[in-house]
């Protein structure tokens, strides 16, 4: 990659979020903000390989991005007159000079994940929109066709203009209950940065897991009170912890077993363990934890361990045995599995595993589980097997790395 | 921003009948709140006739134009600023009047 080509790929992931929502309020228009972004930074992509990246380059975009979006509204308005009328409604007070950025941000966020909107299409206008993926990457996350997503996306952003949807924080009482639905979407940002998707991108997105913090972060501050929240922040923490001992030096995925446990950041552990132990304190007081309190938990007895040996499996099992009863998904009971395979041993794993084949056919991890507990139990055919399927599912280059080499490990 | 207001009744499961005065009351307020534009109550689907004089002639059917379970029993038309406020007051619509609600803006 040239020096321009990673100058682009570097202010696209951190500036597209800020034009895309600096154009909406301007415009009062997604469809036209996304437009216009888009084109800004393929205009980038064309000029600065001669121009030289600007001094400012996010100015730029947003300067380039309002003039594009200019161009379009004439466009439009000289074919139909009515583009004028039916405008997204948004608030009209002029950028505050600091801090704006931010709850521009936010206000996108809420228009996004509005609950007039089905859960899916505002996961996936979120990444979009906030988080910049493309729709093949966010196809991909869905593991839907590239086509239907489109079509997902296009449908949303008609629907926030025909309907009306305000592009503004809600009020004070709708705030909780608007705050679940961006959890959710914050979380699946975190997830596509951890585990990153595509043949050519690496395989932990820093910049996407840094933005779902970052966010989740602000959103800690709107509403301190809250638990999920807070579990949500503590779970990314925990996990963003471990960020550079989860790689290894050639780019493969190393499992938490054989983490470098020393790499770990001590400082995010720090401040996720603090969280957990607010969230255990309101438990112990009769608030009952969420689904992000109770993965925080969990996080939080691995990140205690000093050596894989020293881990409270008992505990993380009965952290899932609670889990499973909030959320009885297939997967919550494939990783429960996996720590039942540390108390019990893998046969008994395994015969839970082999139960959940019908609802996880086509995801990696299942294959990758099942691989893993057939390894240790010297059944190496099968295990190989199960490797190949892993491999040809994992959208992850580090854990195709990491699910070859164990395959080719095998006796 | 116009919206089109449908309460929507279930022939299996129909909603109380004894509403009538919370709706009044509920009418009075949007008109005095500014969102009032129209209101009124359905006849039963059996009293539908739908028409197709696409054709050459005139066809006349008895009946709604779609029979289903849920039925369309009234409508409003509000006037309100976006549709998170539309949400909300369709959301006090739905208990005054014990039944479902949808919010369709007009174009």
């Amino acid at each position: 990659m040239s020096d321009v080509e990673e100058a682009v790929t570097r202010v696209h992931h951190e500036e597209w979020a800020r034009v895309v929502a600096a154009l909406t309020r301007r415009f009062g228009d997604l469809d036209i903000a996304e437009e216009a972004a888009a084109e800004a930074f393929t205009t980038a992509v064309e000029r600065w390989p001669t121009d030289g990246v600007p001094p400012n380059p996010g100015a730029w975009l947003t300067t380039t991005a309002v003039r594009k979006a200019i161009d379009r509204i004439r466009r439009e308005n000289k074919r139909d007159d009515k583009h004028k009328e039916a405008q997204m409604v948004y608030d009209n007070t002029p950028p505050e000079p600091l801090g704006a950025i931010d709850d521009d941000r936010l206000r996108l966020i809420f228009t996004c994940c509005h609950p007039a909107l089905a859960m899916q299409t505002r996961v996936a206008l979120t990444l979009r929109m906030v988080g910049g993926l493309t729709v093949p990457e966010i196809a991909r996350a869905f593991l839907v066709g590239e086509s239907s997503m489109g079509q997902r996306i296009t449908r949303a952003k008609a629907k926030i203009k025909a309907a009306r949807i305000p592009y503004r924080l809600p009020s004070a009482d709708d705030l909780p209950a608007r705050v679940s639905g961006v959890l959710a979407v914050l979380y699946l940002v975190f997830n596509e940065g951890y585990l990153a998707s595509g043949p050519d991108t690496d395989p932990v997105r820093h910049d996407l897991t840094t933005e779902a913090i970052r966010l989740t972060r602000l959103i800690r501050a709107l509403l301190p009170q809250d638990g999920e929240v807070a579990g949500l922040l503590a779970l990314m923490l925990l996990t963003e912890a471990r960020r550079t001992a989860r790689i290894s030096a050639n780019g493969e995925l190393v499992s938490l077993d054989e983490q470098d446990r020393g790499a770990w950041d001590a400082e995010l552990i720090a401040e996720g363990h603090r969280l957990v132990r607010e969230r255990l304190a309101a438990a112990a007081a009769g608030v009952a934890p969420g689904r992000y309190q109770i993965l925080a938990a969990i996080n939080a007895v691995h990140t205690s361990a000093r050596d894989v040996r020293d881990t409270d499996w008992s505990q993380v099992l009965a952290l899932y045995d609670q889990l499973v009863r909030l959320d009885p998904s297939p997967i919550i009971a494939l990783n429960r599995a996996i720590a039942l395979a540390e108390l019990d041993g893998p046969e008994v794993a395994l015969a839970i595993v082999d139960r959940l084949a019908e609802a996880l056919a086509g995801y990696h991890a299942y294959y990758a589980t099942r691989a893993d507990l057939l390894r240790r139990l010297g059944q190496s055919q099968q295990s190989r097997a199960a490797y190949d399927r892993a491999i040809e599912l994992a959208g992850n280059t580090g854990e195709t790395a990491c699910l070859t080499r164990r395959r080719d490990q095998l006796q | 921003m116009r919206y089109l207001v449908s309460v929507i009744d279930d022939k299996s499961n129909p909603g109380s009948t004894d509403r009538r005065p919370a709706i009044s009351a509920f009418n009075d307020r949007l008109i005095a709140e500014g969102y009032w534009v129209f209101a009124g109550g359905l006849a039963d689907t059996d009293a539908a006739t739908v028409i197709d004089n696409r054709g050459e002639q005139a066809v006349f059917s008895d009946g709604p134009f779609v029979e289903s379970k849920e039925y369309l029993a009234g409508v409003w038309v509000w006037e309100a600023p976006d549709l998170d406020v539309a949400l909300k007051l369709a959301a006090e619509a739905s208990k005054v009047c014990d039944r479902k609600i949808e919010v369709r803006p007009f174009q």
